[in-house]
């Protein structure tokens, strides 16, 4: 399960890297929402990996941590907004520069 | 609980909201709402200092959950004195923004004070995934304000700022997660303890968290190979705006000397951040502002350098981990905020003045204002290069008496190597703008009071920096001491018992 989970995450990250660096906004968007998935993955799964377990201390049972969950929700939330702002912004960007190339140059068409 | 200590966030939380909800009613009331939240910030970060200058450490609980498991505010010396650098530079950004600026884009004064918030937030909290958030909100509302004004420049700019800062906040998202899983916990006093409580196996970890941390403070303050994006957005954005980032990179920066010294200690030789090379660092981010300015062929892109140039300054006297060295730092970082802020705003007063040229360093008409706008420029100008009497001089003499033996050829070298091309990119500016002038006077508007006071102040707040050279340093010199101490923030946190 361990080694599912951790590779999941790094799938995910290596891709998302590979889609950052790519030099048209849309794969760079794409990119930023693999990274964001892959932190999202990341930060449930600092809580350990454990099934059916009560959120709550105290007993001798095996609890699931919540605190992580609640900070994905956070996370969820941020990259939710900062997603569709980058994708508005490049939408801009493609206006104004008249071309998807990062740097609003790049070869002309 | 002093109630005091949420005023920072309440003051730009409340203004904002009541300014969406005013969007439609104009801007007179909207210019009126923020001017007051931003006066009003200015005798709450006074109060602030002078509770912090005691030297006690006030903890504010939301909720009043103790502390590891709710979020604490906590103000120490650090925290207020930069609380008031803020307050400072917002209220003249502000005055000078209330000109026409904020008229060039929608909801600027909502943005601004989502800004405050944001960066109010980030000084004043103890937790480490509040940081986070308190960096997402300044990042977001900073996004908004570097596209004020709109241009295909600024929307380039913009799209490399938050697309590298996106790629941060993965980073310190994953950052946090590690330090969550190995410690259990993020509160910072807290994690300090587990973090130095750690078993050894986890020590690899702890160090990658430390340097993830790291890269993305890095990325806040400008350091060497993260620097690229400022001197564009800098340049490109709305004077005000400029102005009011010149505090971001020192966001970054105080994240570093936070967590540096609090969660990873860097005093003892088993320190996780030992053999980092924060001072090689300091010396590249310094060689790299030195080349920007000498190279720079826009009053705004030479300033925006200069900001470069005083985050590798900044963070030579923090890498030294040692109480002048901090001394220096802090002494430093209020005269280089407000100067670069007042150099900004005057570089927008002499850009409206040359025509079509612009703030570009090439023959013009000559200015409407060449004394008033020349003896400001010659104000700003001596202190950001560091020539004696003024502030900047200061600073640099204290940073460079501080420096360790062992680093002590290299950064004399750099950090005087640096002071010169300042001075020598500085005059040569100077002599272009207001001197080598071509034909007649255009008949452009002389700036009023309104526009030339906020630069003014701000330039002239280095000379009085000069005079209260004294006071301000031994201020910094016990926010060093308290700093390097990080025993006593971790008991006045963790025990509410010991707290006043």
């Amino acid at each position: 399960m361990e080694a599912v989970a951790a590779l999941t995450v790094g799938v995910l990250v290596a891709c998302g890297v590979y889609m950052v660096l790519r030099a048209r906004t849309f794969p760079v968007v794409l990119g930023l929402s693999l990274l964001s998935y892959a932190v999202n993955l990341f930060l449930f799964f600092t809580g350990r990996l454990v099934t059916g377990a009560p959120p709550l201390a105290g007993g001798t049972a095996p609890t699931a941590d919540p605190l992580p969950q609640a900070l994905v929700l956070t996370a969820i939330v941020i990259n939710f907004g900062m997603t569709a702002f980058v994708v508005i912004l490049s939408l801009r960007a493609l206006g104004e520069l008249g071309n998807d190339h990062v740097d609003g140059g790049g070869e002309k068409k | 609980m002093n109630h005091l200590l949420i005023a920072p966030l309440l003051l730009p939380a409340t203004a904002a909201m009541l300014n969406l909800l005013l969007a439609d009613r104009g801007t007179g009331l909207q210019r009126f709402v923020s001017f007051c939240a931003v006066v009003v910030l200015l005798p709450v970060a006074i109060l602030l200092l002078g509770l912090a200058g005691s030297g006690a450490f006030w903890v504010y609980q939301p909720g009043n959950w103790p502390a590891p498991f709710g979020i604490v505010l906590v103000l120490d010396r650090l925290s207020a004195l930069l609380l008031l650098v803020t307050a400072i530079v917002a209220l003249f950004s502000l005055l000078y923004a209330c000109n026409g600026d904020d008229l060039r884009g929608r909801d600027f004064h909502v943005l601004f004070q989502l800004l405050l918030l944001g960066v109010n937030g980030a000084f004043l909290t103890g937790d480490l995934f509040n940081l986070f958030v308190f960096f997402e909100i300044l990042l977001i509302a900073s996004y908004c304000l570097s596209l004020h004004g709109s241009g295909p420049e600024r929307t380039r700019a913009g799209l490399h700022y938050v697309v590298l800062n996106l790629i941060g906040s993965s980073m310190f998202l994953i950052a946090v997660g590690i330090l969550y899983a190995v410690a259990g916990t993020l509160n910072m006093a807290d994690l300090a303890v587990k973090v130095a409580a750690g078993a050894p196996e986890q020590a690899t970890l702890l160090r990658v968290s430390a340097l993830l941390l790291l890269v993305v403070f890095g990325l806040k303050a400008a350091l060497l190979p993260l620097h690229l994006w400022l001197p564009a957005l800098y340049a490109k954005g709305v004077a005000p705006v400029a102005a009011l980032f010149a505090i971001l990179t020192k966001v970054g920066l105080y994240a570093i000397l936070r967590t540096s010294i609090l969660i990873f200690g860097v005093n003892g030789p088993e320190s996780i951040l030992s053999g980092t090379w924060l001072p090689a660092l300091a010396l590249l981010t310094l060689t790299a502002g030195v080349v920007g300015v000498l190279g720079s062929d826009r009053l705004r892109r030479l300033i925006a350098y200069l900001v470069v140039l005083s985050s590798g300054t900044l963070l030579a006297g923090i890498a030294q981990f040692s109480v002048p060295g901090i001394t220096a730092a802090l002494y430093y970082l209020p005269h280089t905020t407000l100067v670069t802020a007042g150099l900004f705003l005057l570089a927008d007063l002499i850009a409206r003045q040359r025509g079509r040229t612009g703030d570009h360093l090439s023959p013009a008409p000559p200015l409407e204002q060449p004394t008033k706008l020349g003896v400001l420029f010659f104000l700003g100008a001596v202190s950001a290069a560091g020539l004696p009497p003024l502030s900047g001089f200061i600073g640099k003499l204290l940073l460079l008496q501080a420096v360790a033996p062992a680093d002590a050829v290299w950064l004399w070298i750099v950090v005087l190597a640096g002071s010169w091309a300042g001075l020598i990119a500085l005059s040569r500016a100077g002599s272009r703008l207001f001197w080598k002038t071509e034909g007649g006077r255009p008949a452009t508007l002389p700036a009023g009071l309104p526009r030339l006071a906020p630069a003014a102040v701000l330039l002239g707040l280095s000379v009085a920096m000069t005079v209260f050279a004294a006071p301000i340093t031994r201020y910094a010199e016990a926010t060093a001491i308290q700093l390097l101490q990080p025993q006593d923030y971790i008991a006045a946190v963790l025990d509410r018992g010991k707290q006043p």
